[in-house]
């Protein structure tokens, strides 16, 4: 054996190893981070090509209204998942607080609050903060009583319908007030409401994950929350906040739809939840938590929005919609495992 | 003579064009224990993986008992009577030890019911041949780690494998719970198998092992007989240079208290614990696994609940509820497990290293991107941390670099008190010797060392005194000059 010839110093991982798995890295990142944005785009070409309809100004701003309230549920899904949690309870919450916020802004005495219609300021209020009351409720079972995610929000989804039937005695609230109904149907320069609230609620979210130390912690306690909490980061309240945030966000996307619809109705936002966590599977987000962007859950809230008005404008009908929307999801998953195999 | 049980001659191997295997050459015959040595990177794990048939060689030809053989999958070795024990064994924790054993081969009667009796009965019988003291309907979830090795090497004898492959098969445990291990070894050597042993402990290579082979960058080294060589001359093949010390101590213990612990109570019936620890001191806690060190540490750091007694850090008492807290006094702890504790695997270097210091390098409304990288860059030089970039995500390092990892974490924290629970498990000798160099200089800097370890080498060489731990309680506290592995083993059980 040679002496000289051999580096002093540690033993190292051999650089094969190491150059294999950079350019898996690089890879991987480049289909993770561009894939779907592909797939978004060769869509909206070919429905551009087939469809004249699909790229006029119209259209487009019909599909990122329709896509708003399932982007702001599924952005604060990806707070949850980026932890390795779930919230199955926002389409029940988009209800809860949609009826309970709209009994403060209805001018039928009826179904609304004594002394109504409050301003819409008021009624707003009172809807984000069933959502955090929801939220913490989640969050506290989850973060402090260790009840998995997925039983702790499932039993929300069942008690917050429920409560939505009870505040609204099984029937819709109606005759909203012109204020209330402008956060649905109003428009800022040509570009309607829901879709201005929801391109605020992607920014802050984006700039809260990857620049703020809140951001950096939510992706620590869901990549490793042993190593995390021993880095002195508290996962619990961490857990917690992501729990109340999608709740929130859930309070406002029911405000929203009960603005547009004009009512707000007790059986509104079934079946939400799913749509969010599909936006956020195929944004990349990982559900072992720790991996993921808002950048890639607006891609994926967009591409499902994208698929519905496509094969609505192409004449399909709409369980054919469905059974695209699973095929995405899977081939998304099966995306991220191929990441997760290499890793 | 028999032909050989494996003989492996001019492997290679490479990754997108750089070869992790060079030229790997190996022999192992009957009833022999021949260990595999090398650093990291050496090209073991590579070596290993074509063998079990889990990656496909470049080169090179593999005889097994004299037939050229080509492994497309595992089940293809195991078919030939390869079988692998590894670092981190995966048992089914709610099953038996017997339905472990025949898992997916469970002996089954009419219309496919599991015959359990039968089951129970064979898998009995293998364990009372072996004589390991393990009952076959005990529940796997409830057996130890060295107990759980146990119920591995008995499966593998159950697939009628002649070759065993062990990889880091202590590394998990205490020096006792080793000797059961060693016990089977001997066993397994007397029914005619050959065991291809990967262990970075070298005391336990010199003890067990009857050959040795040593890769070094791919390439192989050097091998022989075990009984011609000493542990200088391995750990000269492994590192390609004389090491002149295995050790790196040059801190000088003070008189000054700068920890202070009273008759501390923590989890798992750890209890009255009491002792002091100075500046620039390195205080060794030698115990078997389960003996509370751990345990401690967690205390100390606010990581379990604060039960009895009192800490009392520079001269100021202290109970820590959380991390955060002991981390703003100046503590440091650097977990055992660093894939399980230590690190965000997926997360990059870059932030790994920030993860303890976030309210350093950010104000409330946002992070300082440009504070974030020169922090890191401070440690990837401080520290030696090979890495292209420290964007890379930290699962790509080697196991010596994720480690520097965790320590950079944590002297990012400017920390008083460094706490290790030991920091060398699963290290190779190189990197062994640099965290040595860093413990060493950051006690000669005014800090604390406390260092917990099993190996009783590691005691001897590094700490200014050790407090030894038994059963939950301190069962002696030793000054340097005291420090024997006779004493300390005497203590510790």
């Amino acid at each position: 054996m040679s002496n000289e010839s051999s580096q002093p110093g540690p033993a190292e991982q051999a650089p094969a190893e190491k150059k294999d798995s950079q350019a898996a890295l690089h890879v991987t990142a480049f289909a993770q981070r561009f894939g779907i944005v592909i797939a978004l785009v060769v869509l909206c070409v070919a429905l551009s090509i087939f469809n004249e309809y699909f790229l006029t100004t119209r259209n487009i701003l019909n599909v990122l209204r329709q896509t708003s309230i399932n982007g702001i549920l599924a952005i604060g899904m990806t707070y949850v998942i980026l932890t390795r949690g779930i919230d199955l309870s926002v389409g029940s919450v988009v209800a809860l607080a949609g009826v309970i916020s709209a009994a403060f802004a209805t001018t039928s005495s009826v179904a609304g609050m004594a002394g109504g219609p409050y301003p819409a300021g008021l009624a707003f209020a009172v809807g984000i903060a069933v959502g955090i009351g929801t939220g913490t409720v989640c969050g506290i079972l989850v973060a402090r009583f260790n009840v998995p995610a997925f039983v702790a929000t499932l039993g929300m989804l069942s008690a917050a319908r429920g409560l939505t039937l009870i505040a609204a005695d099984g029937r819709p609230v109606p005759a909203l007030t012109d204020s209330y109904r402008w956060i649905g149907t109003g428009d800022i320069a040509g570009i309607p409401l829901p879709v201005v609230i929801f391109a605020m609620v992607f920014l802050a979210s984006w700039y809260v994950l990857s620049s703020t130390r809140f951001g950096r912690r939510v992706y620590a306690a869901g990549g490793n929350p042993h190593a995390a909490k021993v880095s002195g980061i508290n996962v619990r309240r961490i857990r917690l906040a992501v729990y109340i945030i999608s709740g929130a966000l859930a309070g406002l996307a029911g405000m929203i739809l009960a603005a547009r619809t004009g009512s707000a109705l007790p059986q509104a936002g079934i079946a939400y939840e799913l749509d969010a966590i599909a936006a956020v599977v195929i944004g990349g987000t990982s559900l072992a938590g720790g991996v993921g962007h808002v950048a890639g859950t607006l891609i994926g809230a967009l591409l499902i929005g994208v698929v519905n008005n496509g094969l609505d404008l192409m004449g399909v009908e709409s369980y054919y919609q469905q059974v695209i929307k699973g095929v995405l999801i899977v081939a998304a998953v099966l995306l991220d495992q191929s990441r997760n195999r290499r890793a | 003579m028999d032909a050989p049980l494996l003989e492996v001659v001019g492997l290679q191997k490479s990754f997108g064009g750089v070869a992790a295997l060079k030229d790997g050459r190996f022999r192992l015959e009957r009833g022999t224990v021949h260990a595999l040595c090398g650093g990291n990177g050496a090209g073991k794990s590579t070596f290993l993986t074509i063998i079990m048939g889990i990656q496909v060689r470049d080169a090179g030809t593999i005889r097994c008992k004299g037939e050229d053989v080509v492994f497309a999958t595992p089940r293809e070795a195991l078919a030939h009577g390869i079988s692998i024990i590894e670092q981190e064994l995966s048992p089914v924790p709610a099953m038996t030890v017997a339905e472990n054993i025949f898992l997916g081969r469970e002996p089954v009667r009419a219309l496919g019911r599991v015959d359990f009796r039968r089951m129970n009965e064979q898998a009995q019988a293998l364990l009372d041949r072996l004589g390991f003291q393990i009952a076959a309907t005990d529940r796997m979830g409830e057996l130890s780690v060295a107990k759980l090795q146990l119920v591995e090497i008995a499966k593998a004898l159950s697939y009628d494998a002649e070759i065993i492959i062990m990889d880091e098969p202590t590394s998990a445990l205490g020096e006792s719970e080793a000797d059961q291990l060693f016990e089977a070894v001997h066993k397994l050597k007397a029914e005619g198998k050959g065991v291809i042993y990967v262990s970075h402990r070298l005391s336990e290579i010199l003890e067990i092992a009857d050959h040795y082979t040593v890769f070094r960058d791919g390439a192989f080294v050097e091998a022989g007989e075990i009984a011609d060589v000493s542990k200088t001359d391995l750990i000269r093949m492994i590192v390609g240079r004389p090491l002149s010390e295995e050790f790196f101590k040059e801190n000088r213990p003070t008189d000054e208290v700068t920890l202070s612990i009273d008759g501390i109570d923590a989890s798992h019936g750890v209890h009255d614990v009491s002792f002091d620890a100075h500046r620039g001191e390195i205080l060794g806690f030698y115990g078997l696994m389960g003996s509370g060190r751990t345990e401690i540490f967690e205390r100390l750091f606010g990581l379990s609940e604060c039960r009895a007694g009192t800490i009392t850090l520079q001269g100021r008492q202290v109970q820590f509820n959380d991390p955060a807290e002991a981390i703003d006094s100046g503590l440091a702890l650097v977990t055992e497990d660093r894939k399980e504790s230590g690190l965000v695997l997926l997360a990059s270097v870059r932030n790994n290293l920030c993860m303890a210091s976030l309210p350093a390098v950010s104000n409330p409304t946002g992070m300082h991107p440009a504070a974030e990288r020169d922090a890191a860059h401070r440690m990837i030089e401080m520290f030696g941390i090979k890495t292209s970039t420290d964007r890379l995500e930290v699962s790509g390092l080697s196991g010596g670099n994720q480690q520097k990892v965790v320590l950079g974490k944590w002297f990012l924290t400017n920390p008083d008190i460094l706490i290790l629970d030991e920091p060398t498990r699963g290290v190779d000798v190189g990197a062994k010797r640099e965290i040595y160099r860093i413990m060493s200089d950051f006690a000669s800097q005014g800090g604390t060392v406390l260092m917990s370890s099993s190996e009783t080498d590691e005691i001897i060489g590094m700490v200014d005194r050790v407090v030894v731990m038994k059963d939950g309680t301190v069962s002696g506290v030793l000054s340097r000059e005291e420090i024997d592995a006779e004493t300390l083993v005497h203590l510790a059980a």
